[in-house]
């Protein structure tokens, strides 16, 4: 009896895993094999060890763990600060409202602020730097970037943080720790957990973004995202654009096990 | 006490900054301007052209389909998947099952819009409304597995067992012991799928083809040509949109749950 219920539930749901979560990732494995007229061939991945792409894979680290970086450096702080407010659940669902805006809206914001005659510029005027070029900076693109992830890292942080036993920080103050001891000692290693789901969730997507490094980055900044679209839907070199995203699953997949992914479930 | 200013001086400085672009941009919609900087005078003329681009507000129909259909679908498979797991007894496979479910969530769109396209191209799907709308199923049904299962979790087997002692058929335990149950998690994983699939770029913007568009891929290309006010027109209309979906989902959840749940990232 049981055997038989488990089976029809499991009909539409396994059908589902089969076709959008294995077939794709074989296929694209696949393809990552295969060169511009559709011979199998190794020379995608000899390609990618060149040092054209091997700088690029590196630089796009380097952008994703500043936005990372940045993100944590303002988010913790937040976090740790909300739940100290009254009403906290009511200004958290503040802080994330915005994340649900639509995210290409926000990049089009940025366009008018950091423009020749946009906001940012006006104040660099008030305060008498002048005019500059922000926009299509590295600048301008980490700070969007950072923008739009900080939500996500806040909300992991702000969950570990409101778990964590009040009374833990008192018995630590009573034994003479300071408030940077406490910190250093008690409240970061208890909330370790949340910053390191919310690295991962800012980091993995901050390596693929593509739409902002050619909205805000103006094209300066080529991330492993950026390529796999320029292959797929410019160059139509499919088998370089899938050897890169070859490349992307396994990091993603080294991310996940390094930031521990031992709590399933809600994110 | 002079510490508690500096914390809400903080919290302040962030909320202002997160919502500054959005009102940036709510603000220039009124400019009779015509620039995202100078504000002229006060207008409804952009609210009136973007009321009268038949193309745009195709698009926007389009979109809104796309997302209700899409997340009804998925919330009806997301349902079937939340049951299948919850069913399975084996530790291993409820494992096995959960890491593949949350493959699409944690996967960079980049790479799942690419395998996506692959699949499609592969099968023969005419790039467009059907691909568009397939995606969009695909990785909705895992969020609604997250939102669905935690309910199933909550209900525990004993009130199956009862309903079974009583004589409950398969049918019956489905309708009336289950679903009523996990009513609140259905709708939660409805809205956070809606949202979702209005808030996507990446995947829609790789399986999309010529002659259909979403919303965010119209935008995409309108802010890659530049500013022009009618987008901003629009994105006040949607951010109140967005805030009346998001009051909505907060009732729905918080009513039986006390407490809303989290979302992860989308890029």
């Amino acid at each position: 009896m049981k055997t038989r219920v488990r089976n029809i539930y499991l009909i539409p749901y396994v059908l589902w895993i089969v076709i959008f979560v294995i077939a794709p990732i074989l296929l694209v494995v696949y393809y990552s094999f295969l060169d511009l007229d559709g011979n199998f061939t190794l020379s995608n991945y000899q390609t990618f060890f060149t040092p054209v792409y091997l700088k690029m894979t590196l630089n796009s680290f380097w952008y994703a763990f500043l936005i990372t970086a940045f993100s944590l450096l303002i988010a913790y702080p937040t976090a740790y600060l909300l739940t100290k407010t009254k009403y906290k659940q009511l200004w958290l669902l503040l802080i994330i409202l915005p994340s649900w805006i639509n995210l290409l809206l926000k990049a089009y914001a940025f366009l008018g602020i950091f423009g020749t005659y946009g906001f940012a510029n006006a104040m660099l005027e008030v305060f008498g730097i002048g005019k500059k070029q922000i926009l299509f900076t590295d600048f301008s693109f980490i700070f969007v970037s950072v923008y739009i992830f900080i939500p996500f890292m806040i909300l992991p942080i702000f969950n570990a943080i409101d778990k964590l036993n009040p009374s833990l920080i008192d018995a630590s103050r009573d034994l003479g720790g300071s408030a940077w001891t406490t910190f250093r000692r008690v409240v970061f290693p208890l909330t370790i957990d949340g910053v390191k789901s919310g690295c991962q969730v800012v980091f993995i997507p901050a390596l693929s973004l593509f739409m902002l490094t050619r909205l805000i980055a103006g094209n300066r900044v080529i991330t492993l995202g950026t390529a796999v679209e320029q292959h797929f839907l410019v160059t139509q070199n499919w088998g370089m654009g899938a050897t890169i995203a070859v490349f992307l699953i396994i990091i993603m997949v080294f991310i996940m096990f390094l930031t521990g992914n031992r709590k399933r479930g809600v994110l | 006490m002079k510490k508690m200013k500096l914390s809400n001086i903080y919290l302040f400085i962030v909320f202002i900054v997160l919502y500054a672009p959005i009102f940036y941009l709510m603000f220039y919609s009124f400019n009779s301007g015509g620039k995202m900087y100078h504000f002229e005078s006060f207008t409804f003329d952009w609210y009136r052209e973007l009321f009268q681009d038949t193309r745009l507000l195709i698009i926007v129909l389009n979109t809104v389909i796309i997302a209700l259909l899409s997340s009804a679908i998925s919330t009806v498979l997301g349902v079937f998947g939340a049951i299948a797991i919850w069913y399975v007894r084996k530790n291993y496979r409820k494992n096995l099952l959960l890491s593949l479910n949350n493959v699409l969530i944690v996967s960079p769109d980049v790479i799942i819009g690419a395998s996506f396209l692959i699949m499609f191209t592969v099968l023969g799907i005419k790039l467009g409304f059907t691909s568009v709308l397939l995606s969009h199923i695909a990785f909705s049904v895992p969020i609604v597995v997250i939102m669905v299962l935690p309910k199933l979790q909550e209900m525990g087997s004993s009130l199956i067992d009862a309903a079974q002692d009583l004589g409950a058929g398969r049918r019956e335990i489905l309708t009336k012991v289950i679903l009523p149950y996990i009513t609140p998690g259905i709708f939660a994983g409805f809205f956070m799928a809606l949202t979702y699939s209005l808030d996507d770029f990446a995947v829609t913007f790789f399986v999309t083809g010529n002659g259909f568009s979403t919303l965010s891929v119209e935008i995409y290309s309108l802010a890659r040509r530049g500013i022009s006010l009618n987008i901003n027109a629009l994105s006040t209309l949607l951010f109140l949109f967005t805030i009346i979906l998001v009051i909505g989902y907060y009732f729905i959840v918080t009513k039986r749950n006390g407490r809303a749940v989290g979302l992860g990232a989308r890029k």
